[in-house]
């Protein structure tokens, strides 16, 4: 496989990979090292894509395999939490202002997710896979994670409905 | 009618009952203008999925690593044939080739002095031949100086007469 083939059987996806990665790493530098890291694993095994029957599913299980690892080693102990500081918001604020805001504080409720919910979540709702195919990813049956996704979404309209009624507003 | 309906999605939402098509419409929902009060809250949750889904990777991935490295060493190997060709001839002596090589330009050297050798002892005999006749010329005199005193001695003959 040449270097061009490569480039466009990867560049569907790369996103997907980056954006998991960096759900779980939450640092966009950590993120960034890790889509590298695993795009060159692809590269270095070029010979056998061939034989995988789901290009894109193997690199998300890959990444998300990558990932968890990361976060257990040392290595990641320091990792740099990047998020916004979230100041009291007045209602004089413009609304537009306010309804950023508003979308930041869903990215801090997500990053205080289990894990495993962080990935169901960013895989159904952001990727927007059906479950057969997370269901590969993540090597689970379908039902446990319909059970997971509904917890992690549950916990997200809680989160919202807390802020939405004595936080932002 | 309308807002019964998202309720019953978010609803079927919530419990991971919802079809990708079904989720679809509820983004779309949401992200649009007319959302319904008591549904604000989940405006930003929605917006964020369809923001996040914007996200992209910008950087470049050196895939050309391997290569680098070839590169890398064949400016070694370079180096490592250069010294070879320097020193192992010093060691090695003249090969066999190089061997017939001088044998044949001294060959060819021994034949074109024999040539000249052999010119030299023609031009050597051609001198005997002069020296030869110098000799004849010698005998030639003499006999002439012969002649002479032949021709004295019969003068007085005939002066006494």
């Amino acid at each position: 496989m040449k270097q061009a083939d490569f480039v466009s059987l990867v560049m569907p996806f790369k996103d997907k990979v980056f954006r998991l990665a960096k759900r779980l790493l939450v640092s966009r530098e950590e993120a960034e090292d890790a889509t590298q890291e695993i795009l060159l694993k692809l590269w270095k095994n070029n010979k056998k894509i061939g034989d995988y029957k789901n290009v894109e599913a193997f690199s998300m299980t890959m990444t998300k395999n990558f990932c968890l690892d990361r976060l257990k080693s040392k290595q990641a102990s320091n990792l740099k939490i990047v998020h916004s500081n979230y100041t009291d918001n007045n209602s004089s604020l413009q609304h537009q202002v306010e309804a950023k805001d508003s979308v930041d504080w869903v990215s801090k409720i997500m990053e205080d997710l289990p894990e495993q919910q962080k990935i169901i979540v960013q895989l159904r709702d952001i990727e927007e896979y059906d479950y057969e195919e997370i269901a590969k990813m993540l090597d689970m049956n379908e039902t446990a994670i319909r059970v997971n996704l509904s917890r992690a979404r549950k916990t997200i309209r809680e989160k919202l409905t807390n802020t939405h009624q004595h936080g932002i507003k | 009618m309308v807002l019964n309906n998202i309720e019953k999605l978010i609803e079927k939402y919530h419990n991971a009952e919802t079809s990708l098509q079904e989720e679809a419409q509820l983004k779309a929902y949401f992200n649009g203008e007319n959302v319904a009060p008591e549904f604000e809250h989940y405006k930003p949750m929605f917006q964020y999925f369809s923001l996040s889904q914007k996200e992209q990777y910008t950087k470049d991935v050196p895939l050309n690593t391997k290569k680098t490295k070839l590169y890398q060493w064949i400016s070694v190997a370079a180096v490592a044939v250069l010294m070879v060709g320097l020193v192992v001839p010093s060691f090695m002596g003249p090969t066999e080739q190089e061997k017939q090589e001088a044998l044949l330009v001294y060959n060819q050297t021994m034949e074109a002095l024999s040539l000249i050798s052999l010119g030299m002892n023609e031009g050597k005999q051609q001198f005997n031949n002069l020296a030869l006749v110098g000799d004849n010329i010698n005998e030639g005199a003499h006999q002439a100086s012969k002649l002479s005193q032949f021709s004295t001695m019969t003068n007085k003959i005939l002066k006494n007469k």
